[in-house]
């Protein structure tokens, strides 16, 4: 127990020296090895390029050696069309095909417009972790083919209770009789967020969840969602809000389809922050080593760091929850049938939502 | 801050890479899943709903055996009753039969005394009668001979009668 801990601790201390530096770009290779001997350690660079994504999946560097894996570059340029190739060809700054990179952005040299679809550390990451659920949930699936009739068994005893606790306790709460239309979405969704924020706790992986194109788009899947499934009532509540005189509609009107924005909008920002930050607050803690440049801090800033990376597997389990629940509930709030009186305004109303409450961070 | 700065590349991969997830897992996990879950639990539930009927049905059962019992014992009951009925009344009936045919008896044996006896007192009188007749025969004969024979055999035959 304690040699696995010790080594717990060091693959902890991983990310510190997974950073990345491209030496000869001096603005974004802030790394604390070199930079001790170079000069200045600078905490925040080295953070935000962190949880930041990036063009090859660089694990660690040991001594002057980069341990990376090159990722395949791919630019679309009106005019020039398609160009593909490693990413190791743009590495330190260097200039390929007319592009290069600056602070992670790929440009043109020329300074045309440049679309970027380049499979980075994210989307590699995105892939794994798709690959990984499919593997997951194909062997959980042929678990109900092989245990017809009996109880279930390996795998699919551990995932069971956490589909059916989703099916039942988040669904069909929520959303009510038509759950089973939106439960393939809801399941995907859940284990997606799960995995993802699981997989970024694990040195040298990448920061997926905590980047907001990704939380973005989740939430604007929850909207497109909630808006084709809204029913009668639903535009009802946000037109003609039951109760409310005619002269305020010129008011709630607005206020309701801010409101429609609004809920998604605390989706993406709710899980991209809880993640960016937890990711941020473990590097500070271990940042703190650096900037000491004593041994010493290292049990505390190390100790700290465990600690939160600990929690952030909660709050991996507790984001994955409640951005599965809110998009149950916007789900519901849009195909509920009935209309109860003590519901007005559903749609802008966050005070009986259990989000204000339950965000640790 | 490209912290905070949506990327049209992640954007573009995201949106293929999770809408093919969930395409593929919705059709080839979460389906078969569900389905085994929902197959699982209603096959739960009628076997909890069968063992309730089961229970129902036993105790419709007992409840039915029971009753039966109680019909038996009842039909015992009235059969041993009944046959004791029967059979006292069997008895008297024999008893009655008997004391008639007794009492029928004992008249038959007294009513045949009775002709015995009327017979013998009629055949007493027949036989004094034709005694008496033959006597005063036998006088009338003898008075016409002699009166002192007369007396003579009236004596002799009072003396044979005597003799009888």
């Amino acid at each position: 127990m304690k040699r696995f801990l010790l080594l717990f601790f060091w693959i902890l201390t991983l990310p510190v020296f997974a950073q990345e530096h491209h030496g000869d770009v001096p603005s974004t290779s802030a790394t604390q090895v070199e930079a001790t001997e170079e000069g200045e350690f600078k905490p925040g660079e080295m953070i935000l390029h962190h949880v930041a994504d990036a063009h090859e999946w660089h694990f660690a560097t040991i001594g002057h050696s980069h341990i990376t894996l090159p990722l395949p570059v791919i630019a679309y340029q009106s005019g020039k069309g398609l160009s593909v190739f490693s990413s190791s060809k743009l590495a330190h700054g260097q200039t390929y095909d007319g592009l290069k990179l600056e602070h992670e952005k790929l440009e043109a040299e020329d300074g045309s417009k440049v679309y970027d679809f380049s499979i980075t550390k994210n989307v590699a990451s995105m892939l794994l972790s798709a690959v990984i659920l499919i593997v997951v949930f194909f062997a959980v699936a042929s678990g109900y083919q092989k245990n017809r009739g009996k109880a279930p068994s390996g795998i699919q005893s551990f995932f069971e209770p956490i589909i059916a606790f989703i099916r039942d306790d988040v669904a069909k709460i929520n959303i009510g009789p038509k759950y089973e239309r939106y439960l393939p979405y809801l399941l995907t969704l859940f284990f997606f967020i799960w995995f993802n924020n699981l997989l970024g706790l694990l040195p040298g992986a990448a920061n997926l969840t905590g980047n907001i194109s990704i939380t973005f788009l989740l939430a604007l899947f929850t909207l497109l969602i909630t808006i084709f499934s809204g029913n009668k009532n639903y535009w009802g509540h946000i037109f003609a809000t039951p109760g409310v005189p005619t002269w305020l509609l010129p008011i709630m009107i607005p206020v309701e389809l801010i409101g429609i924005i609004t809920k998604p909008f605390s989706l993406m920002v709710r899980l991209f922050a809880n993640i960016t930050a937890g990711h941020i607050i473990v590097l500070s803690f271990i940042s703190l080593i650096f900037i000491f440049k004593s041994v010493a801090v290292s049990p505390l800033g190390v100790g700290f760091a465990l600690f939160i990376n600990v929690l952030e597997m909660l709050v991996a389990l507790l984001q994955a929850y409640l951005f599965t629940l809110l998009s149950a509930m916007y789900i519901g709030g849009a195909v509920e049938e009935h209309h109860h009186d003590n519901d007005l305004g559903f749609g802008g109303d966050h005070t009986h939502n259990p989000e204000s409450a339950a965000a640790p961070h | 801050m490209n912290l905070i700065t949506p990327d049209l590349g992640l954007l573009f991969w995201q949106f293929v890479v999770f809408l093919l997830l969930v395409f593929l897992l919705a059709k080839f996990a979460w389906k078969p899943i569900l389905g085994g879950l929902r197959e699982r639990e209603e096959s739960i539930e009628s076997a909890l709903r069968q063992a309730d009927q089961a229970k129902l049905e036993m105790q419709a059962l007992k409840a039915g055996n029971e009753k039966l019992l109680a019909e038996a014992r009842q039909e015992r009951d009235r059969i041993l009753h009944e046959a004791t009925s029967i059979s006292n009344q069997l008895i008297e009936t024999a008893k009655q039969k008997a004391t008639d045919e007794g009492a029928r008896l004992i008249m038959q044996a007294r009513e045949a005394i009775q002709n015995e006896k009327n017979a013998a007192l009629a055949e007493v009188k027949n036989t004094a009668a034709q005694l008496s007749i033959d006597i005063a025969e036998r006088i009338l004969r003898r008075e016409l001979t002699d009166s002192a024979a007369q007396k003579q055999l009236v004596t002799d035959y009072l003396q044979e009668v005597k003799l009888n």
